[in-house]
């Protein structure tokens, strides 16, 4: 559009100039350029090419953020997924030769397992239940045992089908804490939750 | 360390002449740490004394009777005597000097033997080991009293380097102590136990540990077989287990096959070898199973009901019963049942609400107790219960003492013991209170004893 106009201004110029005097004409001067209508044409030309390279450069840099955008998509993907994945693994403790289920911090554990449960149909889990030292050896493999059913228990009352939780138990066999006081044997009273198939890709529950 | 214990307890047996009821004595370690291993209950008179006679020094003969020695001390039915020196033999032979002494003669056996001297010690029986023309090693069994050998026992090894060289001197001991008490003893006999994973046996006197299963491998629950040939045992794999039976000679071991998936565990097998008795965890709780090992099949649940865990059985020695622990009544306690799993009663009686929790039944080998541990006081303890009139008795109160398993002879027990700051298996003679440490080795747990072990186990 602004090319148009300084080339209909040009020829203008032209005209004019012929229509001055009445001899005959001289002959037309050999057209000089005029230095202004150059610039401006080679300025015409200079943003034209600078709107081209912006357009360039936007469309480069809306595929880079597409590019972007998709990874970051999977990589939230993948996030999520060890988010979940590390919620699912969260243990839950007992109380020393005890089974049962302690109400506040490990029913909150649970039923945040219970959520992602829901919300990952695919999942299944097996819970593994462990002792301290101070319990009789083989014993410790039944209340292991015990503590595995004790929170299968919980999930399955809430209803996740069974068959997508297995048990375990390795008693006392397998502490976290080799120390030999509370401190170490509290940390040792556990269930430990480990992902056994649909690990893949995990969902958030709604709400959290 | 025989001969001064010896003298400290021919010195008390002197003092405290005064006979008392014959009974089961407590734990005594704090006594023996302090040179001195008499119970309280414990009458010095009863046991009769022995003398080990010193000898010429020869790496056989000095193995033998280091050895010898060692079991007629650890067999806890005599009082143990040596001769006031430290050469038993030249001192003995100087305070004889008397060349007529009529009581007194070289035996048959080559040795020197001064009846009187060994009478005025308190000796009732004199043992020395001897090397007669025929045989690389033999001990002689004197009657101090009746002035006479009673036995010259051959010690069936031809030198020290002979693998079977110890348990050959353990039959030995415990030959001549079936010739002196009546009874044999319990030296050709080893205890199995877990340590860091590993199975290991050790001979009844501690000597000689050695690991049976290898590095990396978590095994759990190892119990002797009674053929004396096979262990059984249970291999953990994260979180399940699966039990076998292997061969203590060749090291071969064939799995259980019903055990394969699950975790099974605490497997004890039936007096006749036929029999394996165990517990898995299942979905409603440890319950009980019986195998049959002869035919291989057979595979019946003992125990029944969600609420309650079944494990650590044990067979009276005529088979037909097992003693096992059930949480049924809320604790876990001391229950029995016949063989197939039918009259299930209490066996253990307790308070409910007072009395500790009790664990790991071993019925002894006459049949007449069953030991176990019981909490008292946060810690456990060991009891025996008298099978007749179902009532117990504490043994021990030192540290915490778990899993009782009876000796062959029937008056030890091996258990394991925190009363040195870690777990280690030691071992109590009933009738005296006296307690030893069998292993050296941290951790040490599980123990379980070997029948008598027959002339074939030499390795």
């Amino acid at each position: 559009m602004r090319r148009t106009l300084a080339i209909a201004l040009g020829a203008a110029v032209v005209v004019l100039a012929a229509a001055c005097g009445g001899s005959p004409p001289p002959p037309p001067p050999a057209p000089q350029p005029n230095a202004d209508s150059l610039a401006r044409v080679r300025d015409s030309l200079a943003r034209e090419q600078a709107r081209q390279d912006s357009i360039r450069r936007a469309q480069e840099e809306a595929a880079q953020r597409a590019a972007q955008a998709r990874a970051d998509s999977l990589a939230a993907v993948a996030r999520t997924t060890d988010e979940v994945k590390s919620m699912v693994g969260t243990m839950i403790h007992f109380d020393f030769d005890k089974s049962n289920i302690r109400p506040g911090e490990d029913t909150q554990t649970l039923d945040q397992k219970f959520a992602i449960l829901q919300a990952n149909p695919g999942l299944s889990v097996e819970i593994v239940g462990n002792c301290d030292e101070r319990g009789s050896d083989e014993y410790n493999m039944a209340l292991g045992n015990r503590r595995a059913l004790a929170a299968k228990q919980y999930l399955v009352s809430r209803g996740i089908s069974a068959d997508r939780i297995s048990t375990k138990s390795m008693g006392e066999e397998n502490p976290i804490n080799p120390a030999h006081d509370e401190d170490a044997w509290a940390q040792n009273r556990r269930d430990e939750f480990n992902v056994t198939a649909g690990g893949d890709v995990l969902m958030k529950p709604p709400g959290m | 360390m025989t001969s001064r214990y010896g003298s400290v307890t021919l010195a008390l047996a002197v003092l405290s002449g005064a006979a008392a009821a014959r009974g089961w004595a407590q734990d005594t370690t704090h006594a023996l740490e302090q040179g001195v291993r008499v119970g309280i209950t414990y009458t010095p008179g009863v046991r009769p004394g022995m003398l080990l006679l010193g000898g010429p020094s020869q790496a056989l003969l000095d193995s033998v009777r280091t050895i010898v020695g060692r079991d007629l001390d650890y067999s806890d039915r005599f009082e143990m005597i040596s001769l006031p020196g430290t050469d038993s033999l030249t001192l003995g032979i100087t305070a004889l000097a008397a060349p007529a002494a009529p009581t007194s003669h070289t035996t048959e056996a080559g040795a020197f033997i001064n009846y009187p001297l060994y009478e005025a010690l308190g000796a009732d029986y004199t043992v020395s080991v001897v090397q007669p023309p025929a045989a690389a090693a033999a001990v002689a069994v004197y009657d101090v009293k009746g002035r006479a050998l009673l036995k010259l026992v051959p010690v069936a090894v031809t030198g020290v380097s002979d693998p079977g060289f110890r348990m050959a001197v353990h039959r030995a001991s415990d030959e001549i102590i079936r010739i002196a008490a009546g009874t044999p003893g319990m030296a050709a006999s080893r205890v199995l136990y877990l340590q860091g994973g590993r199975i290991y046996r050790v001979d009844a006197d501690g000597a000689d540990p050695v690991p049976l299963t290898p590095v990396g491998a978590k095994m759990f629950s190892p119990a002797w077989m009674p053929d004396d040939q096979h262990m059984v045992y249970t291999q953990l794999r994260q979180g399940l287990g699966a039990i076998y039976v292997q061969d203590l000679t060749t090291g071969r071991r064939d799995i259980v096959p019903p055990t394969g998936e699950l975790l099974n565990y605490a497997a004890a097998v039936s007096p006749d070898g036929r029999t394996l008795a165990f517990a898995r965890n299942t979905d409603e709780g440890a319950h009980l199973y019986s195998y049959n090992l002869g035919e291989h099949c057979c595979l019946q649940r003992l125990t029944t009901g969600r609420f309650s865990d079944n494990l650590s059985p044990t067979f009276s020695p005529d088979g037909r019963r097992i003693a096992f622990v059930s949480t049924r009544a809320g604790s876990p306690q001391i229950y029995v049942m016949s063989a197939d799993g039918t009259d299930q009663q209490l066996f253990a009686p307790f308070d409910y609400g007072v009395t500790g929790s009790s664990y790991a039944p071993d019925w002894s080998p006459d049949g007449l107790h069953v030991a176990f541990h019981r909490e008292v006081a946060g810690a456990y303890q060991v009891f025996v219960m008298d099978v007749a009139s179902r009532t117990v008795r504490q043994l021990t109160s030192e540290g915490s003492n778990e899993d009782p398993t009876w000796a062959p002879d029937g008056r030890h027990l091996a258990f394991a013991s925190t009363r040195t700051g870690v777990r280690q298996i030691w071992v109590m003679d009933l009738d005296t209170g006296r307690v030893r440490q069998l292993t050296r080795q941290e951790g040490a747990r599980l123990p379980s004893w070997s029948p008598r072990l027959g002339d074939t186990t030499n390795h």
